[in-house]
């Protein structure tokens, strides 16, 4: 083995890892922006919901989510071994740098359901939902596209021309699909429309905490797309690299400045909420892919997501289908843009398999997710009952309130 | 004695209070409330859906006032809080009934 071949491959596992550290941390981002854009007596649920789906992620998947996505052993035996020795054609990084990387994925994944179905949902019928999705409904998926696998033995969407270098469809669009397929069995939160059609507004309760969030998650994209590189060492994945960073920030940008100035063009002021979302409808547009877009085009994809989303958030308040945060809107619809848009600049997709391949994970994900929370709804029940809505799920499920006042100790 | 509560713009809390301190009040209680008076509220758009704001901020000003002081007190705080625009506020004068100074036991306008 050669000082360069050890080099590159010491190289492109620190950058897996530290990019895998920064997906990491867009979980905190997605804390951060739903416990903005709930209600203050919905807020510690909402944490409760985020850092346990997070640790549920990494468990199934660590269980059997890897295992399945990439025909590997359950529970990743021989994962501890090198990737270089034995091998062919050897990778330049450890497997479990690997596993570290794919598992931040599915607890992104999963993170979108919870601020779709935020201040109405049971806290235990979610939890228990984040184990099928993370252990078996996004690992099949993922194995179809990522993985390679055919899709039941039909067709392989990789045959197809199908592309998604970050996963805008496999990450994004798959957990809005969950997270869709949740709304319509839960229902709108009360209070949210009225008769004749009429929409009311509940605010979010502290917009700083969204505004850090949305800059968690544009940070965390860094890694997310980054990272999906899969390798620096080398000068022509360095340059990859570097245009991957330079357009994801570029889209987000893009996004955000479209989505303002169409909020204030709407709405007459300038509705921050929407402008966040635009961020991140910018950056989730980008992901299927950021490496062949040049800067200019880049931005103007964001855009196009910024704009797309505002719509669809107002459309989807006029189908009565409740998202307190927007997450079917930024990851689902503008996910499906941000597919579609990979053939413009990328002759080795095709708009035909971008369009299989975003049916294959839509129909897949919708109705294993209905199914799943049909059953759970059956068993336990999704919702809290109304007086514990009223109440705030805050005090029914976690016994705390976020800023509690006026107690004492039992004494 | 009397109670002087008097409803003011928030802005205007600063000045109030000068101008109570040049007639050598001794003490006000101030708390941030919000309500509707002829201003009543206005209507904002929250993710394009429409919410209403009923009740507008105002600063609630408390001060116990032996009697010779009342109109004084009260020309000061309508000079000081007046924009001339709706939402200005209101004062009321009720009377007080008897005054304790807590730390001493002292009773009446010796407590204010």
């Amino acid at each position: 083995m050669s000082e360069v071949f050890e080099l590159q491959y010491a190289l492109d596992t620190f950058y897996f890892l530290v990019c895998g550290a920064l997906v990491m941390w867009m979980a905190a981002g997605f804390s951060m922006l739903e416990a903005g854009l709930v209600r203050t007596k919905n807020t510690t649920e909402i944490l409760t919901k985020n850092v346990a789906l997070y640790a549920i992620a990494c468990t199934m998947y660590m269980v059997c989510g890897y295992a399945i996505m990439y025909d590997g052993g359950l529970l990743l035996s021989g994962i501890m071994g090198d990737g270089a020795t034995g091998e062919a054609d050897p990778a330049t990084y450890a497997p479990s740098a690997d596993f570290y990387f794919q598992v931040v994925f599915v607890a992104t994944a999963m993170s979108i359901v919870s601020g779709a179905v935020a201040e109405r949902m049971k806290l235990w019928a979610f939890l228990l939902f984040a184990v099928v999705l993370t252990g078996y409904i996004y690992p099949m998926e993922g194995s179809w596209t990522w993985g390679g696998a055919s899709v039941f033995g039909l067709y392989t969407l990789g045959d197809l021309g199908f592309s998604d270098f970050a996963g805008s469809g496999i990450v994004h669009m798959a957990g809005a699909a969950a997270a869709l397929a949740g709304v319509i069995l839960l229902g709108a939160r009360k209070g949210k429309y009225g008769a004749n059609g009429a929409v009311n507004a509940i605010p979010g309760a502290n917009l700083p905490l969204a505004t850090l969030g949305t800059f968690i998650l544009w940070m965390g994209w860094f890694g997310f797309n980054g990272g999906s590189v899969l390798a620096t060492a080398s000068v022509e994945s360095a340059n990859s690299v570097a245009v991957v960073f330079m357009n994801t920030n570029a889209a987000a940008a893009g996004g955000l400045i479209a989505a303002l100035i169409l909020a204030k063009a709407l709405f007459g002021k300038a509705d921050l909420t929407m402008a966040l979302n635009g961020a991140l409808a910018g950056l989730v547009a980008i992901t299927a892919e950021p490496s062949t877009p040049t800067p200019l085009q880049a931005t103007l994809f964001g855009a196009l997501g910024g704009i797309l989303v505002v719509f669809s958030i107002l459309t989807l308040d006029k189908l009565k289908i409740d998202d307190p945060v927007g997450a079917i809107s930024v990851h689902g619809v503008v996910g499906l843009l941000g597919l579609l848009l990979v053939p413009f600049t990328n002759d080795g997709s095709s708009f035909s398999g971008q369009l299989i391949g975003a049916l294959t994970i839509f129909v897949w994900v919708f109705v294993t997710s209905y199914i799943a929370w049909y059953v759970i709804k059956v068993i336990m029940g999704l919702r809290v009952s109304e007086e514990e809505e009223a109440n705030g799920v805050d005090l029914v499920e976690c016994g705390m309130e976020a800023y509690p006042e006026f107690t004492s100790s039992k004494s | 004695m009397k109670m002087v509560t008097a409803i003011i713009k928030p802005f205007k809390l600063d000045e109030v209070r000068e101008a109570l301190g040049d007639l050598g009040v001794t003490g006000v209680t101030v708390t941030e409330v919000k309500g509707f008076g002829r201003q009543k509220g206005h209507t904002e758009l929250y993710r394009g859906a429409e919410y209403v704001v009923d009740f507008l901020p105002k600063v609630k000003l408390e001060i116990a006032l032996a009697d010779e002081l009342v109109e004084r007190a009260v020309e000061a705080i309508t000079s000081a809080a007046q924009t001339g625009k709706i939402g200005d506020g209101k004062i009321f004068i009720t009377n007080t009934e008897q005054v304790i100074r807590i730390r001493t036991g002292e009773t009446g306008a010796d407590a204010i």
